[in-house]
Formats: C-alpha cells, structure tokens, sequence
C-alpha cells in the first residue's frame, strides 16, 4: 500500500517487454531490418503516452524517469530564455523540483517558492502577483506525492500563458490518476515516470508542447527528434506505451474501485483511532492516497509494526528518513511537529483489494493503540507534560 | 529501512517493563513530543538499594522503544551503584548494536536512568534538573551530557556527537563549541574516520598543497559536492576562511533557520571535504549574525 513509492508492472506489461530483451535486442537507429522494426514499437508507445495525455506523438519525449524528465524540463527551458532569470515552484515539490530550483537559485536565478495554506494548496492570487514577464519558468506539481493535495493546473496553466512565461507540470503522481488533456490544458512540459503507474522502472516521459522553446539537455544523437540523445531504452518505452495505454482504459473504473477502498480505509481508521487526522484537503486528492497523523506516537515504530504483519507504508516522521529532519511538505503545510513525527501514508493502486483494505482496519487500530500504552503522552495529560519551553519550541521549529 | 540486529527487533515487538510503577522511588523523563521521542522511566527500591521493579514510556522509533526496553532489563535487581555504571554502549551491546545514527536512543536510556536516580536521591519531583551549561539550545543538550557521551564513546566528531545525544542535528550553531568539548574530553587515540591508510595518503598529498591550493580546492568540492546537496535542505553556505586544518563556513538561505541543517552539515560538509580536500579538515560553523 506504498504505491506513491513504486507500483507493481503489470503483467500485460511485462508481456510486451520481454520479447525486447531476449529475441529482438535490436537498435532502433539501425539500418537493417532487425533493429529497425523496432522503430514501429517505439512509434506506437509514443501513442499510447500520446492518447493517455492527450497530446500529439511528436509532443512525446522518452526519458530515463520522472527526476530526469524534471532536470530536463527546468534546464532546457532555462537555458533557451537566457535573459529571464525568475523560477517560480512551490514550496512542496517532490525533490526533483526542488532541489534542481534551488541549486539554479545559487547560480544566479531568482526564486520564488510557494507557501500553501494547512490543506496544501497554494493560493493563486499569490501566483499571479509573483509571474511576470521575467519569469522564465513555473514549475508545479499536479498532485502532491505525499499527501495526494491536487494542484488546479487549469487556473495555473491560464495565469501562467496570461504572463506569457512557461508552465512545467511535474505529473508523476497524477498520470494515470488523474484525468489528463494537454487540449485543453496549456501545460507546455509536463514529466511522468513509468513505474508510478504500472510500468516499468528507468523510463519516463517528458511532453513537450509545440512551439515551446526548449534547450536539448542530453546530447550527442538524433533520437527523440532530437531532443534526448541515447540509444532508447525499447523494452522500457514499450512497457511504460502499454502502462499508458492500460491507464487510459481502466482509470475510470480503477479510479472509482481505489476511492472506495482508500475511503473505507480512511474512514475506519479516523473512527477507530481517536487522536488522528488527514493531512490535505480531503475533498481535493488524488483517489488513491491518505496522509493520516497519529498524535502521541512515532512513525518509524507504526511502520515497523505494520512491516511485521507485512503491510507496507511510508511516512513523513524524521526517523524513517535518516535524519532528524520530518517532512518538508507536512511542514510547510504547518502541521505540528508532533503529528508529523507520527505520520502514516498509505497510496493504493488497481492491485489492492478489499480483503487487503480490512486485514489493515483491523490490524492498525490496536498497533495505534498498543504503541500509545507504550507512551509517556496521550490526550488527557497532553496540557501538563508539555512545559512551556516545549511548548515554545514547537512554535519556533515551525 | 534501518539495519535492526534481531535483538532490537525482539525488544520493540516484545518490550519488557512497560508501564509506570506505582508509589515510585525514583522518577525520570527525558525528551518532548517535538524533539521526536521521550522516555519516562520509574522504579522502586528494596530497602538494600536494589532496583526491584522498573518500568518506561516511551514515545520514538524502533530503537528507541528497544533501547528502553533493554535498559529496564539491564538494571533490574542492580543496586543503585550497580546501576549508575551503565552506560550507553552496555545498552546499544546489549542490544547487538544500533545504527550509528540510532545511538542517541541508547544515549537517552541511560540519560532517564539518571534523572531517576537523581530524583530518588535529591527527592525533587520535577522534571531532571539541566546540569551544567546548554550547549545545543535545538534539543536541550548541555555540556555535561556531551562530555559523558564523548568519554563513554571515545567520540572524535561533531557528527558522532551528533548521533549519540542529537547535540549539533539543529540549528548546527553549537558545532565549534561540541568540537572545543571533544577536544577537552578526547584522550589520544585513532580517530574512527577516516582509517588510517588512507589518512596517510591523504593528509601526504594534503602537505603538498599550497594555502591558495587549498582554498581553492575547498570551495570547488564547496560547489560541485556539498551545495545541491545543502539546496536539498533549501539552504547553501559560504566559505568564510580556511585556519590550518579548520574550515570556517556559515550557513546562509533556509540552513541559516533550519534547525537540522546542522545534522546535515556534519554528514556533509566534512565527509566531502575529508574525501576531496584533506582527511586531517575540521569543519566549523560561523554563526550568521
């Protein structure tokens, strides 16, 4: 139930690509028949990304995954409008984002990261205000990894043309969740990664809209029109084509399936474990995911529990990660550091069942529990451990 | 995923001595909500001074919960002078071990058991009494508690120090003054990093450098292997001078606010410029004002 992580390859997947590692290892470039064939396969994945987007083959850019489609984007974009030197993001980019804006920050560009408000979100009228004609690029999540808060890329989209800057969209969680109509929605690059939806890992897609002036990053070959040199990765552009493909087939249907499960699943564990909370704005998710916060206990140890009983989670709390740092995004959203610390992210997908989802509501509320026995605090004299100086900490640490 | 020895695992599923005592004889908390663990330890005596009964709360990780769990196991039927001898390391070996950067949960452990201890002898009932002077204001560190973690673990580095009792994993501000303490504290002795083969080699090719060669070779691994991965964290920093084997860096951006910058700092900065520059650097933070 960590499918925000990495998702399963489905079996048609994996069907398509075999034959591309055993057979028919060819070059696509090749002047023979034997890697030249594959040309067609390439041809016909750049359709299946084409239709699930919405967006013309020659739009579609296979890449080595989402982080790269992300480097790509910011950079190539940069690079081409050499006289704008304004960045605009937000401040819970997944790090792909992230830290590619802040290391072009040292270099010399100007940057403006987003807050969002206690749900996630960001507010627009702050968009329009910071968006002029210096800025080169906007660059914000469809959906949020973590929380699944969904981004109204539309308005976004809307005020950044009506800047006349560039809009990158980076929609690795969102592909193949979300619906996705680059026809209607002026995004001008938008990245996806292969194994966030079923395909395989190392393989991901950079759209990149008509007319959109766009500074190739990897060179030294014509592939990809040009815009991505490198013998491509066929067996993994097959996969991530028939990932696409099985998306647009079964979202709607795997999309109301997945709402009901995270649904039922979230609503018992609220009603079963008093002390918690969602993170996000419920009502504005990708249908997949649930960000829940116990208070009073440790995330690491949640995960440890549920890893025994062979459920697996992710979450937000400092220890998980390595260091003393919690989540930047639940930060940024002002969630208290003592529910950060405790929290729980579960993102389902099409291979989760209902016997799954109930082996989960009835094994977590009794870990929430027993590892609140285990703590020093609980609610009722949550007032009188907590000293003024803890008090005061808290407040400054966000 | 962290590397559990079977041990710790065993102790976090099946933690022994879990609650409060009633009527205790000596009572101990460490840590807050916001720090990201505490533990509350009580015990009751024999009328010899032996520990008959202990039990702990703990609010943490994995190892935290472990660590506590061993402790109680440790010093039960220990006399109080018994029991003032454990230190941190007889927990994590009692353990099988703990991730190095896990260790300030065994740090905290033997840091409850005093505050008990202490609470038994002086009768104060309130919360551990801060001995000596704060050092790391982020997490309520103070120089006392460095030392004890310093001598008990033959600690050479900030970054050790770090991991032992979280000192330093904040604002990152503390970090010359947690050097002058390892200084004061540390008796001669092999420093852990880097292995001494390769300190040879290094420190060798380090002599054949100018102070200008130096300099500019620190802030080239500053550029290429430190800052993306300090703009990770929404911060950077500057090299402000370079003293014998001493690099003096401020943080600037985010890093100058964020309270784990400093964590960062050790893990990085000096790793790196050890591994490109010389293996004898000692990094120091200059306070922005």
């Amino acid at each position: 139930m960590d499918n925000n992580a990495t998702s399963r390859v489905a079996d048609e997947v994996i069907q398509e690509m075999m034959p591309y590692f055993t057979e028919s290892y060819g070059n696509a470039s090749s002047m023979h028949s034997f890697g030249g064939v594959l040309r067609h396969k390439i041809d016909r994945a750049r359709e299946q990304v084409a239709e699930l987007l919405g967006c013309e083959t020659e739009e579609i850019v296979f890449s080595s995954g989402g982080t790269e489609s992300d480097n790509t984007a910011i950079r190539g974009v940069l690079e081409s409008f050499p006289d704008r030197r304004h960045i605009v993001t937000t401040r819970v980019e997944h790090p792909a984002v992230r830290t590619t804006c802040r290391l072009l920050q040292r270099k010399g560009y100007r940057l403006t990261e987003l807050v969002v408000d206690s749900k996630g979100q960001i507010n627009l009228d702050e968009l329009r205000e910071v968006v002029t004609n210096e800025t080169a690029l906007v660059t914000i999540m469809y959906a949020n990894n973590e929380t699944g808060v969904i981004f109204p890329v539309e308005e976004i989209a809307g005020i950044v043309k009506g800047a006349g800057s560039v809009f990158h969209c980076d929609a690795v969680q969102a592909a193949g969740k979300l619906p996705v109509d680059l026809k209607k929605t002026p995004i001008d690059l938008l990245s996806l990664s292969g194994h966030k939806l079923h395909g395989p890992k190392g393989v991901g897609v950079l759209y990149i809209r008509k007319g959109t002036r766009f500074a190739p990053q990897m060179v030294g070959g014509h592939q990809e029109f040009g815009k991505r040199a490198g013998t491509e990765n066929v067996a993994g552009i097959i996969g991530v084509g028939k990932a696409c493909e099985l998306a647009s087939k079964c979202m709607k249907e795997d999309n109301k399936r997945v709402k009901e499960l995270r649904d039922r699943l979230e609503g018992k564990l609220l009603e079963k474990c008093p002390d918690a909370r969602v993170n996000g704005d419920r009502r504005n998710r990708l249908p997949n995911t649930t960000n829940i916060s116990f208070e009073y206990i440790e995330g690491e140890a949640i995960l440890l529990q549920l890893d025994r009983l062979g459920i697996c989670a992710s979450s937000g709390s400092a220890c998980t990660s390595g260091s003393l740092e919690p989540s930047h995004v639940l930060r940024a959203m002002g969630v208290p550091f003592t529910a950060v610390h405790g929290s729980i992210r579960f993102s389902l997908s099409r291979y989760n069942s209902q016997e799954e989802i109930e082996y989960v509501i009835l094994k977590m509320p009794p870990i929430i529990t027993y590892l609140r026995s285990l703590s020093p605090f609980s609610a009722e004299h949550d007032a009188t451990v907590k000293s003024p100086e803890d008090r005061k900490q808290e407040l400054s640490l966000d | 995923m962290w590397d559990y020895t079977e041990k710790v695992k065993d102790h976090f599923f099946h933690p022994r001595n879990v609650g409060l005592v009633e009527e205790a004889d000596g009572v101990g908390e460490v840590g807050s909500l916001a720090c990201g663990d505490a533990l509350k330890l009580t015990f009751k005596l024999d009328d010899d001074e032996r520990i008959r009964e202990i039990k702990f709360q703990t609010f943490g990780c994995g190892s935290a919960i472990a660590a506590s769990s061993a402790l109680t196991e440790i010093v039960k039927n220990k006399t109080l002078a018994e029991a003032e001898k454990v230190t941190n390391q007889d927990i994590a070996d009692y353990l099988g071990g703990l991730p190095e950067q896990k260790m300030h949960c065994s740090v905290m452990g033997r840091e409850a058991l005093q505050a008990a201890i202490e609470n038994y002898r002086t009768g104060e009932t309130s919360k551990r009494e801060l001995e000596g002077e704060v050092i790391c204001s982020c997490f309520g560190v103070t120089d006392k508690e460095i030392e004890a973690v310093v001598r008990e673990n033959n600690l050479t580095t900030v970054e050790q120090v770090t991991n032992y009792c979280k000192a330093g994993g904040g604002c990152g501000g503390c970090h010359s003054d947690i050097q002058d303490i390892i200084d004061r504290v540390g008796r001669p002795m092999s420093p852990v990093t880097p292995k001494p083969a390769e300190a040879a080699v290094t420190s060798a090719a380090a002599r054949q450098l100018t102070n200008i060669q130096k300099i500019r070779l620190i802030e080239q691994t500053l550029d290429e292997q430190v800052r993306p991965a300090l703009q990770a964290d929404g911060g950077d920093l500057e090299l402000i001078d370079v003293v014998g084997n001493r690099v003096i860096v401020a943080l600037r951006g985010m890093c100058a606010q964020c309270q784990v910058a400093g964590f960062t700092m050790a893990e990085v900065v000096e790793k790196k410029l050890r591994e490109f520059v010389s293996s004898d650097l000692v990094v120091l933070e200059e306070k922005d004002t």
